[in-house]
């Protein structure tokens, strides 16, 4: 058991333990009878990308305008770089923002709408050009200087508005669904450039999306949110192997999940009764005997066979076929088990289907197992 | 379905055509009639023009009806936006549905009861402070820009509203203090509200019979007023004349107005074919 994964990461990935850059102390704000943002707490240190996640609704996009000074909490405290922004309007903030549908001002040429920014600081005519040219050449857009907004493909505004964020060298850059209005090749080659970009300039970046996929790939770390609250904070791969709830655990990926029973517990060892059979998970941490607990399993790490591959340790269920799902590079097996539950495996597609001699098809009956250490415990 | 016309269509198409335009055409027609009695043709004459361009009076009511018409239109469209920013952009302050309510007022209120109320106001402040001394001109312009202020922050609103907040907020977060928003951003994105705006409150004021004939004084009548005034005493070929004229500067500025939506909608395509080479 890798005890390690579960420390701040983070943090001891940049190798500063110094004190965040960004600090949010119980935060909340009221839209009439609803909390969007609910008494939250949250760092974030200097160089990382933050993601928030979460569904339409959750309250993402209300706190990253509270960091950007559109909308003022009800209590609470926002302070970036150790400077308390609670009084400070939008314009005196130093962050800037990069909008969800770019909002690139139409009247105005690329260069124009880079520049706008600049111009509101009183910076010399020439130094202006030096740093729009700069900034232009980092998107990989010169020669789109004199364009207008309009004239531009999705990707290419996308890149305005980054560098349009990104030229008066904000302390935090926020952005808000930044690749949403791109289609799914684009966006997916777009990540790793946003990305790159994020490590050349090293600024510090809060992206909020509703996109796990996006968040998993873009951040350093990042936080689950619903309804105004933190789920669970941490890096991509803590989020994914160790979700602390059922919520999580579903949210970022999928997983079957078992409720039951501990039965007993020692040193990470956990036995819970479901009426599946006792199942043993291994997940580092020990629980009280006699509560009630669920325990997750996702898709790609159970093992199907027709046989039964008796190892030690091993959690085995029986089940059948029920329908196979051929995505291409993997196929989902639905399997239903003898207590009625469906539960689902992924397993990638290493040889073509029908070369599959003895493969698994509808119907037959199947051996579900998964090594106690990939099973996951969830609370409520 | 749509290549053949229908004959029902075609039909319908020109008795609604025929229902508009007769009556103009007969106006224009008569317009070039010798004769000095309106219903009664005695051939092809341009005299009605003639007698009209050398009545001073006629050419005095065009001049101040124009005067009155521009002022009001800029007035009306300076404080209409202010009163539609208020409205959309400051959120909730105390009154505002009061505010919104009263606003809108003037587009509902029977134009007699306006009309009466301001000659009111104006007798009242005329007997307290001794002004505005005739009524005429100034009166004039102030009652329209209190009409026709309302239409404006209609249409204004309606943009503002449509919109949406995200530029503004663009501009604000890259350090545009508030006053700089408004006049980068807010207004150059409001200018096609703004130009209709203009137009509708210049045509409102140029249209009015009712207010203006209430607040107008003997030394200033309106255009309308004056043909009003003379109608009253029988129909008269010189006003056939200046109506044509009327006309014509109406068809001459819906074309112009045609042409540039035309050129922009020919720009729209080619920026939208420019940005799909891009993909």
């Amino acid at each position: 058991m890798e005890d390690g994964l579960i420390l701040d990461s983070a943090i001891s990935q940049n190798g500063k333990k110094n004190k965040p850059f960004v600090q949010i102390r119980g935060l909340t704000k009221k839209f009439g009878e609803i909390t969007a943002v609910d008494n939250i707490d949250l760092d974030i240190y200097q160089g990382e990308l933050f993601c928030l996640l979460g569904g339409s609704g959750c309250g993402k996009s209300t706190l990253l305008r509270m960091l950007a000074g559109f909308e003022f909490p009800e209590s609470g405290t926002i302070s970036i770089d150790g400077i308390d922004m609670s009084q400070v309007p939008a314009y005196e903030r130093p962050t800037n923002m990069m909008f969800q549908s770019y909002a690139l001002f139409p009247h105005m040429t690329v260069g124009e709408n880079i520049a706008f920014g600049l111009q509101q600081d009183k910076i010399s005519k020439t130094e202006i050009s030096d740093r729009v040219n700069d900034i232009l050449k980092l998107v990989e857009l010169e020669g789109y200087i004199k364009r207008r907004p309009q004239q531009l493909s999705g990707g290419q505004m996308q890149r305005v508005a980054l560098a349009r964020a990104l030229v008066k060298k904000p302390k935090l850059l926020l952005l808000d669904e930044p690749l949403a209005a791109l289609d799914k090749k684009l966006r997916k080659q777009t990540q790793f450039e946003l990305a790159n970009i994020q490590e050349q300039v090293g600024v510090t970046f809060i992206v909020v999306t509703h996109d796990q996929e996006e968040a998993m790939t873009l951040s350093s770390r990042m936080a689950v949110m619903d309804m105004g609250k933190f789920k669970q904070i941490g890096t991509p791969t803590e989020i994914y192997e160790f979700p602390e709830s059922r919520f999580v655990a579903d949210f970022i990926g999928s997983a079957n999940i078992f409720e039951g029973k501990v039965i007993n517990s020692k040193a990470g060892h956990v036995t819970v009764s479901t009426d599946v059979g006792e199942l043993i998970v291994n997940y580092g941490q020990s629980v009280s005997e006699g509560k009630n607990i669920w325990i997750g399993i996702r898709p790609e790490k159970i093992h199907l066979s027709k046989t039964i591959t008796k190892k030690l340790d091993g959690n085995h269920i029986k089940g059948v076929v029920e329908e196979i799902g051929y995505l291409g590079e993997t196929s989902i097996y639905k399997v239903r088990l003898e207590n009625g539950q469906i539960i689902d495996v992924s397993a990638p597609n290493q040889s073509r289907p029908m070369n599959q001699a003895r493969g698994i098809t509808w119907e037959d009956v199947v051996y579900l197992s998964w090594e106690p250490e990939s099973a996951m415990l969830l609370n409520s | 379905m749509y290549g053949k016309r229908s004959r029902f269509l075609t039909i319908m198409l020109t008795i609604g055509m025929a229902f508009f335009y007769i009556p103009m055409i007969l106006l224009v027609v008569y317009s070039f009639n010798y004769s000095k009695l309106v219903p009664v043709w005695g051939g092809w004459s341009t005299r009605w023009y003639k007698v009209l361009f050398e009545s001073e009076e006629v050419w005095a009511a065009v001049n101040i009806s124009l005067k009155i018409a521009l002022v009001n239109a800029t007035f009306a469209t300076i404080l209409g936006m202010l009163a539609a920013l208020s409205m959309v952009r400051f959120g909730k302050f105390r009154g505002r549905t009061l505010f919104g309510g009263m606003l809108v007022a003037p587009l509902v209120m029977p134009e007699v009861i306006t009309g009466l109320s301001l000659l009111v106001m104006f007798i009242t402040l005329k007997q307290l402070f001794g002004w505005p001394e005739n009524r005429g001109f100034v009166t004039i312009t102030i009652a329209h820009i209190t009409f026709s202020m309302a239409y404006v922050a209609v249409t204004i609103q309606a943009r503002l509203t449509g919109m949406g907040q995200s530029l503004e907020e663009a501009a604000s977060d890259l350090g545009a203090k508030p006053f700089k928003v408004l006049t980068a951003i807010t207004i150059p994105r409001l200018t096609p509200a703004l130009i209709s705006g203009w137009l509708l409150a210049f045509t409102l004021s140029l249209d009015d019979l009712v207010i203006a004939s209430f607040v107008s004084g003997p030394g200033a009548n309106t255009l309308p007023v004056l043909i009003f005034s003379r109608i009253r005493l029988g129909l008269r070929p010189d006003i056939n004349a200046l109506a044509t004229i009327i006309i014509l500067v109406v068809a001459v500025c819906i074309a112009v107005a045609a042409l540039i939506m035309f050129r922009q909608q020919k720009r729209d395509l080619l920026d939208q074919k420019l940005a799909e080479q891009e993909r």
